[in-house]
């Protein structure tokens, strides 16, 4: 029931609502609950909402600590 | 999919299970969320990092920790003349005390299958003539969302539109379950997105008053996996709130969000299956929005279940695992579920049945 | 005529059906046996053991990208068949018509049935047609049965997966169900996807003409998981599976983690599953690449001795889960 996607903002639309795209699949979602919504934005939807922005300075920080958890394991491994 | 395979990182995922088996001693976690229970479960993560690290899942399914008595009330309801009831998918197939709602449709009661509140919106605008009621069942992901559409509804100035609501809150459960005399977890694995709504700061309390460690984070593998590297370190660093997924989750959470929740709905007292009464837990209608609230209507209902032993109860605190509950795979499986936990996409039981458990 | 639309007396078995069988139905599947009026047709087999299989399609909507329920009641007869490598022979047609069907829909469908039955090489000839009142059957539901003919010496078998075996697929799964859902009144998404339906007794002989294939499923309701788990359990071995190797593909994908469904549990309508001993397995992949059905065809696991019936999936993690039989309808009314 958390189930939330990240998708991309393409078009903004009226009546509180936005075309987005998710791995090529296009859908119609409020975004009533979330301010500034821009083209190229990505936000969580849930439920037919987006209910939050995705912050992606904070996204790329978390990818950048993954990354180096990966080179790390890499390192390990005997060859 | 752009921010999802990322999280995904099989690199990292192993990096992470190399750093978990380097640690010291042995811990118990619970994750709270069903959603992070299926994510687990469908990952394969409980293996990989045992036999130090045990997780447990909580009571984080709001279609699980639906009452009897308020399945009994929708089911009710649904079979209304001239009423069509909108719903989640996975309200259908969960047990009142005589039959499910899916049991109720086939019986003659109107149900429609939404995948959001807005469809149940459309429905009520395309036909005038029926009595459209949203149930609604969720954590504060979902209530804002319900929020949202009944202040649309008002605004269309709809006389067809209603909610009946069985919403609940996390945080009281939350205190509920660590207040348990017999709990004891070395910390929690916190839900993403009903954080991303209400903020990591909502949850303060869990480690300043109970000393239990916190971490709020995603659902892919990497996310969940560090944040139980995260808990066990705070064994040594001391008990303390973090944020792993801060590209969706603020300490303040989402305030539009919050005051479109808190416009429509007030915090009642509510009953959680395996919990009993948790107080000021549940979101009822605040009383302006009377003239939407289905959960006034007089309805008869059934004699309340028989207890048929089901142990749903407890398994939504984590006092035992779907492994060790009679029915499990037994009795009770998918197709004939005793309770809740095997019917819900998020259910406890029904990820582990799918994804963890071999048949006899 | 434009505007007609099926009435009751339609099915009654008197003149006005007389009328839509000699005016509508017979012209258009285009096969003179029917004209016979016989109560029964009478038909040469040629030598061999005889197959024999029956569906009923109740797909909502009629028309989905990619086809309707003449298409998928045709190919999905004709992959029954297919599967205990039967070369299809004879189909039957039976259809029951809601009150106040367009004759425009019903020309349609039936246009549709007459065309792939041409393409699968099968003709119809015989079948029924019944009118119920207004409000029933959703517009139409259909019913085939197909006889085929199974050439000396070979079997295959559901049953037929050996150790050591290689399994394989023939392209990307869940098309079939997504592009139905997608349709659906209310549904709102939109995505380039096709229903995957197509007749495969054409990819089926290639394969056996490439090397042996020991078993063969088509996944249809319940997705590959079903095929897999029914698969594995009449063999009374075990697959292990790699995840990675599935193809999915990426919009069907997407709209499986918005609603929270598994790719693997839902239906496809021109896919197959096949046990090949791991020396044929290139040869065989090979064959089935030429075939613009087979052209993603690849390799998705292998058959070991094991706990009887258990599929296993190695996740990209390298961890590991089981699949079990998806429970119930993930998707109502896709078949």
């Amino acid at each position: 029931m958390c189930l939330a996607v990240p998708a991309e903002v393409i078009e903004i639309l009226d009546n509180d609502l936005v075309t987005i795209d998710v791995g090529g699949a296009k859908s119609r979602i409020n975004v009533s609950l979330v301010d500034g919504v821009s083209v190229g934005d990505f936000v969580l939807v849930h439920a037919g909402f987006a209910i939050e922005k995705v912050d992606e300075t904070e996204a790329r920080k978390t990818m950048e600590l993954f990354e180096q958890l990966e080179q790390l394991a890499g390192l390990d491994e005997v060859p | 999919m752009k921010y999802l395979d990322e999280f995904r990182n099989p690199g990292a995922v192993k990096g992470l299970t190399e750093k978990i088996g380097e640690l010291p001693g042995s811990f118990t976690f619970m994750e709270v969320c069903g959603t992070h229970t299926m994510a687990i479960s469908r990952a394969g993560l409980r293996p990989l990092i045992a036999p130090s690290v045990n997780l447990i899942s909580g009571p984080g399914c709001p279609v699980c920790v639906t009452a009897d008595s308020d399945m009994d009330r929708a089911i009710a309801v649904a079979h209304m003349p001239g009423v069509v009831l909108a719903t989640f998918g996975d309200m259908m197939k969960v047990p009142g005390s005589d039959g499910s709602l899916a049991d109720g449709a086939a019986k003659g009661a109107q149900v429609r299958v939404v995948y959001s509140p807005l469809e149940a919106l459309d429905l009520a605008r395309d036909n005038k003539s029926k009595d459209v009621v949203f149930l609604g069942v969720g954590f504060e992901t979902t209530a804002p969302t319900v929020a949202a559409t009944l202040l649309r509804a008002r605004d269309e100035n709809l006389t067809n539109f209603y909610v009946l609501s069985f919403h609940k809150l996390v945080p009281p459960a939350l205190r509920a379950l660590v207040s348990l005399d017999d709990f004891n977890v070395d910390g929690f694995i916190l839900p993403g997105h009903v954080s991303a709504i209400i903020g990591s700061k909502a949850y303060a309390f869990v480690a300043e008053e109970f000393g239990v460690p916190c971490v709020v984070t995603g659902f892919e593998s990497a996310d969940i996996l560090q944040a139980v590297y995260r808990l066990m370190k705070m064994r040594e660093e001391g008990p303390a709130v973090e944020t792993e997924y801060s590209r969706a989750v603020h300490p303040e959470g989402n305030l539009k969000a919050l005051a479109a929740m808190e416009q429509v709905f007030e915090p009642v007292d509510a009953e959680w299956r395996g919990l009993f009464v948790i107080p000021q837990s549940g979101l009822a209608l605040r009383e302006e929005f009377g003239d939407f609230d289905a959960g006034t209507w007089g309805v008869e209902l059934p004699e309340p279940k028989r207890d048929k032993g089901c142990r749903c109860g407890e398994i939504l605190c984590g006092r035992i695992r779907p492994t060790e509950c009679q029915f499990f795979a037994g009795a009770c499986t998918p197709e004939t579920p005793v309770g809740p936990c095997m019917v819900s996409s998020e259910g406890t039981c029904a990820s582990y049945y799918l994804y963890c458990q071999e048949e006899e | 005529m434009p505007g007609d639309r099926v009435t009751i007396a339609h099915g009654g078995g008197g003149t006005r059906m007389q009328e839509l069988l000699r005016e509508t139905i017979f012209p258009l599947l285009g096969e003179e046996i029917l004209l016979d009026a016989e109560d029964a047709a009478c038909l040469d087999l040629p030598p061999g053991r005889v197959a024999l299989t029956t569906d009923s399609f109740v797909v909502k909507p009629l028309f989905f990208p990619g086809g309707d329920i003449g298409k998928l009641s045709v190919c999905g007869t004709v992959n029954d068949l297919a599967m205990v490598g039967a070369k299809p022979l004879y189909l039957t047609l039976g259809l029951i018509l809601e009150e106040g069907l367009e004759f425009e829909t019903l020309e349609k469908v039936l246009g549709s049935i007459a065309a792939w039955a041409r393409a699968a090489g099968v003709r119809v000839v015989a079948g029924d047609t019944k009118v119920v009142e207004r409000g029933m059957a959703d517009g139409m539901y259909v019913n085939t049965a197909g006889v085929g003919v199974i050439p000396a010496g070979r079997s295959i078998t559901i049953a037929g997966a050996e150790p050591g075996d290689v399994l394989i697929v023939n392209g990307f799964v869940g098309d079939h169900g997504i592009a139905v859902l997608k349709n659906r009144e209310g549904f709102n998404f939109e995505l380039d996807l096709e229903s995957d339906c197509a007749p495969l007794s054409g990819l089926m002989e290639e394969m056996l003409g490439a090397g042996t294939v020991h078993a063969l499923r088509d996944p249809t309701r319940g997705g590959l998981a079903a095929a897999l788990k029914e698969m594995a359990t009449a063999s009374g071995l075990a697959f292990e599976l790699v995840e990675e190797d599935i193809p999915v593909r990426e919009g069907v994908r997407a709209i499986c983690e918005m609603l929270g469904l598994e790719p693997l549990f839902v239906a496809n309508e021109g896919k197959l599953l096949a046990a090949v001993p791991e020396a044929d397995a290139a040869g065989v992949i090979e064959a089935m690449r030429r075939d613009p059905l087979g052209r993603d065809a690849r390799t998705v696991g292998r058959v070991v001795e094991g706990k009887k019936g258990r599929v296993r999936l190695r996740t990209s993690l390298g961890s590991e889960r089981l699949l079990r039989m998806p429970s119930g309808e993930q998707l109502p009314r896709i078949c």
